[in-house]
């Protein structure tokens, strides 16, 4: 056993790959060693910025021999035949041997592949992950041919054991492996050798190098909020940012600046925002004021003055930009305060769609649109609309020009400043939720009629000038518009059918189909099964989605139940018996099962059964109450099965028969009332 | 060594003495309006071909839409660029880069250095890249690029391109808030002058011509024009009749596309060109720039066989 240490040395990676590098890394080689017949106890994968490491513990030392027998063509087979087998192989014919059975003679290829060393196994593998490597972007660099993210320059390869450490021998587009490396590039760049994985981190960490992203991502944010804490502030979580700067440096070292006082008036997500995409800063917010009052950077270096003369070219850096947001922000409040009509007007210009007419021809139409929701939500109609016809007027402003991830909360700020209502203020943000599955959902009445209006807006729309996703193209994002439809009227309890939307255009059925499709997946997330939501589709009022998943809610419990789940069984076998006697006799039974004619106790007993059903599955569907219709449903599952026990439908006596396939037919009609329950399996 | 430059000439002779201590020819900046030192022939066309190549300039630069009247503190629409190109790109490009930093007074010890990713693509030269941004202390202080395509041809060798954005290198490097104010020689001269005592005049009238005084018919006619005679001059046999002997004119034509790229920026700046416009006169320069390139790799210079 050995353990084996490969480092993979280049110039700056960048930081949004190197987490998923070093899981290739680990995959290709370690996939590679077992499939050339090596095995190992445990294997890690590292990255910094300037390396891709792997570790591979007890590595075993050689691959087994291996004989494999492998039976080819008749000897005289045609000689095409006999030339593949060769090919295959790769023997001569003379290499093969001939064997007999019933048939006659064959050949037959004894194929031994001889056991190999690990290192002459690493070198292979090795060599083939860094020519193959995955990077979603890669080049070639001065004269050579070889692809890598970014020049690499050497390739550490040692196998460890008892003995010591050897250098793997292999070489990579004139890179030859060795067993040196280098650390911090200011502050440890000269070559060291290493033997072991456990000397190479503990001499990188000497030479300023911390090999685990996160152990420097915890330094990262242990010294940042600690700095922020001694100040009585808080440092304002950002997962994203802290695993990309822990990708930016090999050796943080947390700075924290004060942000000049003439931006402290700026929105704390403008702040944010700007820090983080221009400058990668974290934000520090004052818990009293609610203030974004400082920030955090992180250097790659221990400067020998602290850091200072670092902090104050990041200040004013960070100065430069925020005039920037402040000439911006100053600029758009003068537009707010007067009601941002310069920007609804120049929303004409901007086309959405070249066949859907400009940004400014689609707020009409959503605007229209929400006020005539507004009914069903509960928002009052006037708001809604006017909501709707500022709800993007935002697009237009300097802000969500520089940066656009903050439109909709722009929005909010200006309509906020023009005197707007909250809940149109709101509507400005809140219209674009939700943005995925795990986004949330607004509430508010007049925000769900804005974010209703915008999705049916952009669906519509886009059926009518038939550009529907196909395969895996969505290009405008329309099933993530209807899956939002689906959410904002599923969470907020709302009773709209989606047709009155459509209009009585020839899509309609399609982008219905369209909606049942994304209800089927979300709703199969949340564990409904196939076939009860197909059985609740084929019901009428199915563009009601909240009244379709609740029947489908409720034939999902019913099933669960003992009585639901024989019910189907006592249901399909009626429907069976109902549909052959109807296709043999040519009519169909579906009136005039007469009490009178009842001769056994079974009948009788489900006469009264299915009378009693009635009596109440009636009016709880009048209700939409499926739960108690489907629980009087399922309890006829007792005199059903009684009723196939001691009755014989097909009675000598053809009134008799008539009379019992009526009777069926009964439990038919009841069934279908409820759901259409031919459609559920088993 | 790392003592602080005084002027903005300062940095940019440190630079030239760094570089040409380092093997590039030192060119002139090219005689022509371009937006960024990469339109120079001595980089666009020269890191086609296989022949070896080392240079490195000076590029005063133009674009027309970033004129702010010399008021906006680092926003100018004429700058200089400092540009360097190797081919092949050497294995030590990186320490050669921050030894032109330590050469105008930046210390790696002191200041904080970082190789930021930034992927370069150039829709009008038909090229693309990969490399960083260069930050110092938080600020972009170059582009740094490994060329793989250019004209639409894959870049064999891989030039290694780095590019100083002058004014604002030189700015932080003096510890200057507005350009303007920024000394272009030695404060200690018996006339010393500022950035804006040399430019602030010229950024004044040439935002005025660029946003609204230039006249758009004759741009657009212009650039009809040197379209047209990019193509005639590539349309040319390839041997001269009048010595016999084989010259492709690569370069004149190349100008000819040079041209077109800059006074479709000033048909930009005059605000002209629609958005789906955009994109068709980016294609027309590209397709002008490909066949510069197509042209140049026929010559000796682009690496053809004599």
């Amino acid at each position: 056993m050995s353990d084996l240490l490969i480092e993979l040395f280049s110039e700056e990676i960048p930081a949004r790959m190197q987490t998923q590098a070093a899981a290739d890394l680990k995959k290709r080689v370690t996939d590679g060693l077992v499939e050339a017949g090596l095995t190992y106890a445990s294997a890690a994968a590292f990255s910094t910025p300037r390396r891709l490491t792997l570790s591979v513990e007890d590595l075993t030392t050689e691959s087994r021999a291996v004989r494999e027998e492998r039976k080819g063509p008749k000897v005289g087979a045609p000689e095409q035949a006999i030339a593949g087998f060769l090919r295959s192989t790769g023997l001569t014919l003379d290499q093969l041997e001939v064997r007999d059975d019933k048939k006659g003679q064959f050949y037959v290829a004894v194929i031994e592949k001889p056991g190999r060393t690990a290192p002459e196994i690493i070198a292979e593998v090795l060599d083939a992950t860094i020519r193959n490597f995955p990077w979603p972007k890669s080049m070639r660099w001065g004269s050579g041919s070889l692809r890598w993210v970014r020049p690499l320059h050497t390739i550490l390869c040692i196998l460890t054991d008892e003995e010591g450490a050897q250098v793997v021998p292999l070489e990579v587009d004139g890179i030859a492996a060795g067993n040196t490396t280098r650390g911090h590039r200011f502050m440890g760049p000269d070559a060291f050798s290493v033997t072991s994985f456990d000397d190479y981190e503990a001499k990188l960490k000497r030479a300023r190098v911390m090999l685990r992203a996160d152990e420097r991502a915890d330094a990262i944010w242990n010294d940042a909020s600690s700095q922020a804490f001694a100040l009585g502030l808080d440092l304002v979580e950002d997962r994203g940012l802290l695993s990309e700067v822990a990708g930016l440096v090999e050796w943080p070292v947390v700075l924290l600046g004060k942000i000049d006082d003439q931006f402290l008036d700026l929105p704390p997500e403008v702040l944010q925002t700007s820090m983080k995409e221009h400058q990668k800063f974290f934000s520090v917010r004052n818990p009293k004021t609610g203030r974004i009052e400082r920030f955090v950077t992180v250097a790659n270096i221990e400067a020998a003055d602290d850091g200072a003369t670092i902090l104050a070219g990041n200040q004013k850096v960070l100065s430069a930009r925020l005039a920037d947001a402040k000439f911006f922000w100053d600029n758009d409040l003068r537009v707010a305060k007067a009601g941002m009509q310069p920007w609804l007007d120049s929303l004409s210009d901007v086309t959405f769609h070249n066949k859907l007419g400009s940004q400014r021809d689609r707020i009409d139409r959503i605007a229209a649109l929400a006020r005539a929701l507004a009914p069903l939500t509960g928002a009052d109609a006037d708001e809604a609309e006017e909501a709707a016809k500022l709800a993007k007027a935002d697009l237009s402003s300097e802000m969500v020009f520089e940066f656009p991830e903050l439109q909709g909360l722009m929005g909010r700020y200006y309509a906020g400043l023009a005197g707007k209502s909250d809940a149109v203020a709101a509507a400005a943000q809140e219209h674009y939720q939700p943005l995925g599955p795990s986004d949330d959902v607004p509430t508010a009445p007049v925000s769900v009629t804005v974010a209703l209006a915008d999705k049916l807006d952009t669906l519509t729309g886009f059926w009518a000038i038939d550009e529907k996703p196909t395969g895996s193209k969505d290009p405008f994002a329309l099933r993530r518009a209807a899956l939002g439809v689906i959410r904002l009227v599923l969470e907020n309890d709302l009773r709209m059918p989606l047709t009155d939307t459509f209009g009585d255009a020839e899509w309609s059925a399609h982008l219905l189909s369209f909606f049942h499709d994304r209800l089927k997946v979300y709703l199969k997330d949340q564990g409904i099964r196939h076939d009860v939501i197909d059985a609740c589709i084929a019901m009428p009022g199915n563009d009601d989605l909240s009244l379709l998943v609740k029947r489908a809610r409720a034939l999902q419990a019913t099933l669960a139940t003992d009585d639901g789940e024989n019910l189907i069984q006592g249901f399909k076998r009626a429907n069976n018996i109902l549909t052959q006697a109807e296709d043999k006799d040519g009519v169909e039974y579906s009136y005039g099962a007469d009490r009178k004619f009842a001769e056994e106790g079974a009948e009788t007993a489900l006469f009264d059964a299915l009378d009693a059903a009635d009596a109440k599955i009636a009016p709880a569907m009048a209700a939409e109450d499926f739960g108690s219709a489907m629980t009087a449903m399922a309890a006829l599952r007792g005199p059903i099965d009684m009723f196939f026990t001691d009755v014989q439908v097909n009675a000598e006596s053809t009134v008799v028969r008539r009379n019992r396939l009526n009777l069926l037919s009964r439990i038919r009609q009841i069934c279908l009332s409820v759901a259409d329950l031919t459609r559920i399996e088993g | 060594m790392a003592d602080t430059p005084r002027s903005f000439q300062e940095i940019i002779l440190r630079l030239q003495t760094y570089w040409a201590g380092r093997g590039c020819a030192v060119m002139q900046p090219y005689d022509m309006e371009v937006g960024a030192g990469t339109f120079h022939p001595a980089t666009t066309l020269r890191s086609l071909g296989s022949k070896p190549w080392a240079a490195a300039y000076v590029q005063p630069s133009r674009r027309p839409t970033d004129g702010r009247y010399g008021e906006n503190p680092n926003r100018l629409q004429h700058y200089y660029q400092y540009q360097v190109l190797i081919k092949p790109s050497p294995p030590d490009l990186q320490e050669l880069y921050l030894g032109s930093l330590a050469a105008i007074g930046i210390d790696a010890q002191m200041h904080d250095i970082r190789f930021v990713e930034d992927d370069w693509e150039s829709p009008t030269l038909g090229a693309w890249g990969l490399g960083w941004e260069v930050w110092c202390d938080g600020m972009e202080v170059s582009q740094f690029t490994y060329f793989q395509q250019v004209g639409g041809h894959d870049c064999k060798p891989v030039s290694g391109e780095l590019t100083y954005g002058l004014e604002r290198l030189a700015m932080y490097v003096l510890g200057v808030d507005h350009v303007m104010d920024m000394p272009y020689n030695d404060p200690q001269s018996p006339i010393a002058l500022t950035y804006g005592d040399v430019f602030l005049q010229t950024e004044q009238e040439y935002a005025r011509w660029n946003f609204d005084v230039a006249d758009t018919d004759t741009l657009l006619q212009h650039f009809k024009d040197a379209e047209a005679e990019c193509a005639r001059i590539l349309a040319e046999p390839a041997t001269d009749p009048k010595t016999g002997k084989q010259i492709i004119m690569a370069h004149p034509a190349y100008d000819q596309a040079i041209k077109a790229s800059h006074l479709f920026n000033l048909l930009d700046a005059r605000g002209v060109i629609s958005v789906t416009e955009r994109q068709a006169y980016i294609g027309r320069v590209r397709a002008l720039t490909k066949a510069c390139a197509d042209a140049f790799v026929q010559t000796a210079a682009g690496g053809a066989a004599a």
